[in-house]
């Protein structure tokens, strides 16, 4: 799960981070009250949207007067915000950060996300702050420290110095206990808020001396929800697309992809591999959608349904191969959907597995107008020819 | 011969009295599997199926002599259970609990490994060696006994392969989910390696997916040491990047974990790799005759 920049810095405070003072304004006039009890000018103003390069796309502005802070407000507000993570529709932006603007001595990139290879989390340092670190990682890979942190142990001291002491120029040595404490408290929330990733990027050193997070990102565990409930709070469901949030009630996985062939599948490895033989017979998939291994009538029903209701989808491929989940039971989530919504476009149908033969008389019984596929390949063939 | 569980494996399920785990001891147990012993703290004394259900994993090892763990215990409590079973001195323990929180599965899998003891999973169907027995909750009569060994990440995908494996002669000597979660008990390499040193086994398809790096190092282990044939296949060619496309550990983070960078990384080692899910039985029958 993501979240806001301003929650994630709201989450810094509580854990001791320094982060420059700022308020949140829904509109240009109350960015301009707020602002007033902010240090500045100059302030920055900041989209709060959950997609990266919200810079790049003009939704982080510095501004020198109350003037140009309402200008750059309502321009943010009014329109979608394009950046090269949201697409090219773009997304809405509800609310804007207002913050002081600092005096910047230097920046610097720090993170923590869990290592796969290693099986623990690790925390990255940089000098080179302020630039994807995908981007420093692959030119300059010297430039990009990593600790591995021991679950039994913990962040140390050591691993501290082991960052501070290869800064070059190095800062003067007193700064070593503030930039030790930052990442000392970063893990700790890491740890305490169940976090898959945290990030800040730039981490400022002041012209005054301070450490300071500019920007925080913050991502959580959705394995781990379920004890982090005062997190799951801060969701915003307005990031998300609209049937994603509908398919999410259902206890669907779904996710709304840009073509026009609807798939329903049951298990998400089979779901990635049947978007896959879409492609590959030549039609894009409209969406990913993993009804579940054991999924019941109902959510077959509601599956469905998600599809349907988006307006894209030109044809639908259904491919089951019935292990834990039996092939009847799809079958009459089929039928009952059908009974509820009407199915305007070809439907095609391929079936494997436990009690494939009871699923295909239900389907076969039913006034349903559809066709039935042989193996996976024929069926992509058969889906993607109704669009091409 | 196969690897890690065979007829001479003796299950304890871990949540047996839960639905999920009443309904596949049944299914196990008309596969011919040998479960000794069932285990739900304070359900001690009951029976499921005629099998006796304990308080504590400790006494399924010392009473039943259970070398093996199948876990169906929900998510806030399945770290102690694997804790459990590998301190109580298990062997193999298959976890098939989905949604397990990762800083949980860090602590477990570095006190399992201390123990010894090899995990499966979590988020795993399980582990089967076809005819002789099978442990999770993969649909066991598409399986059938032979010499193909089969590794992946997923579930109902890997029962779409054997199914094809089968229909196209190849039996199979032992099929593993390795679990679909960012952190998981053993990786293509750690069961590559066991493959390697079975007889029975005469060649391995590996089915990955986006997210991690697994599939690139076991491409590399395998051009340099397994030494016999290897297909796969890669799910995700067409996920989008930054989307948890339903298992936790499919993923494209940072640019990394992309399926063409898999697919390029097999092919480069010399492995083929099926492009087309629905060819894989008949390249698999080239690559294996």
């Amino acid at each position: 799960m993501k979240i806001h920049e301003f929650q994630a810095k709201d989450l810094f405070r509580d854990f001791g981070i320094s982060v420059p003072s700022g308020l949140l304004a829904t509109t240009p006039s109350q960015a301009v009250e707020n602002a007033k009890s902010i240090p500045g000018p100059p302030w920055v103003v900041k989209a709060q949207i959950h997609a990266g390069g919200r810079g790049k796309g003009g939704g982080v502005r510095l501004v020198r007067s109350l003037e140009e802070l309402s200008k750059a407000a309502d321009e943010i507000l009014s329109s979608p915000l394009i950046t090269p993570q949201t697409g090219p529709a773009g997304q809405k932006v509800r609310q804007v950060l207002i913050e002081e603007g600092l005096e910047i001595e230097r920046e610097f990139y720090l993170g923590i996300v869990i290592d796969r290879k290693l099986e623990s989390p690790v925390m990255i340092f940089s000098q080179a702050g302020g630039m994807e670190i995908e981007e420093v990682s692959a030119q300059h890979p010297e430039l990009v420290l990593i600790e591995r942190i021991d679950s039994t142990h913990g962040f140390m001291p050591y691993q501290a110095r082991n960052f501070f002491y290869a800064l070059d120029p190095m800062p003067d040595k007193k700064m070593l206990k503030d930039f030790s404490a930052t990442m000392t408290r970063l893990y700790k929330l890491f740890l305490s808020k169940d976090c898959s990733l945290v990030e800040i990027n730039p981490l400022v050193l002041t012209k005054s001396g301070n450490v300071v997070a500019l920007d925080a990102k913050i991502n959580f565990d959705d394995n781990a929800l379920f004890r982090q409930k005062e997190i799951a709070q801060l969701h915003d469901p307005h990031e998300m697309d609209e049937l994603e949030v509908k398919a999410a009630e259902s206890n669907l996985n779904y996710i709304r992809l840009d073509g026009n062939i609807g798939a329903m599948v049951n298990g998400a490895g089979l779901a990635m591999a049947t978007m896959d033989v879409i492609k590959l017979a030549g039609a894009e998939p409209a969406n990913f959608l993993d009804v579940g291994g054991g999924a019941s009538e109902e959510m077959v029903t509601n599956g469905l349904k998600i599809i349907l209701s988006d307006e894209r989808v030109k044809a639908i491929l259904i491919n089951i191969f019935g292990g834990i989940m039996r092939c009847d039971v799809l079958a009459r989530g089929v039928v009952n959907a059908a009974k509820e919504v009407e199915i305007n476009v070809p439907l095609i149908v391929r079936l494997e597995g436990t009690n494939v033969e009871e699923g295909r008389e239900i389907l076969k019984n039913s006034d349903l107008d559809f066709s039935v596929a042989q193996d996976i390949e024929e069926a992509a063939r058969m889906v993607a020819k109704q669009v091409n | 011969m196969g690897i890690l569980v065979d007829e001479n494996t003796k299950v304890v399920v871990q949540g047996i009295t839960g639905n999920e785990g009443t309904f596949h001891t049944k299914q196990m147990l008309a596969y011919g599997t040998n479960i000794v012993a069932g285990m739900t703290p304070g359900k001690g004394g009951a029976e499921v199926e005629g099998i006796p259900v304990l308080n504590r994993v400790k006494d399924a090892v010392g009473i039943y002599s259970a070398n093996t763990s199948c876990i169906f215990v929900p998510p806030p409590f399945a770290a102690d259970a694997m804790i459990e079973a590998a301190d109580a001195g298990i062997d193999v323990i298959v976890c098939i609990t989905e949604g397990i929180p990762t800083l949980d599965m860090i602590k477990a899998v570095t006190f399992i490994r201390k123990c010894g003891a090899v995990l499966i999973g979590p988020n795993t169907p399980g582990i089967i060696s076809p005819g002789k027995t099978k442990v999770g909750i993969m649909p066991g009569h598409v399986h059938k006994q032979g010499s193909i060994g089969v590794l992946s990440r997923s579930g109902t995908l890997t029962y779409e392969v054997v199914d094809q494996l089968t229909r196209a002669g190849l039996g199979q000597s032992t099929c593993i989910g390795l679990g679909g979660d960012p952190i998981v008990g053993a990786s293509f390499v750690d069961h590559l390696q066991r493959f390697k040193e079975d007889t029975e086994t005469k060649g391995v398809v590996l089915i990955g997916e986006i997210g991690g790096t697994a599939e690139e190092e076991a491409a590399e282990y395998i051009e340099e040491e397994f030494g016999k044939p290897v297909a796969a296949f890669i799910a995700g060619q067409t996920a989008p990047p930054g989307r948890r496309m339903g298992h936790a550990g499919a993923i494209i983070s940072g640019g990394k974990g992309k399926a063409e960078d898999k697919i390029h990384a097999l092919k480069s080692h010399g492995i083929t790799v099926v492009l087309n899910l629905g060819q894989l039985g008949k390249t698999a029958l080239q690559v294996f005759t």
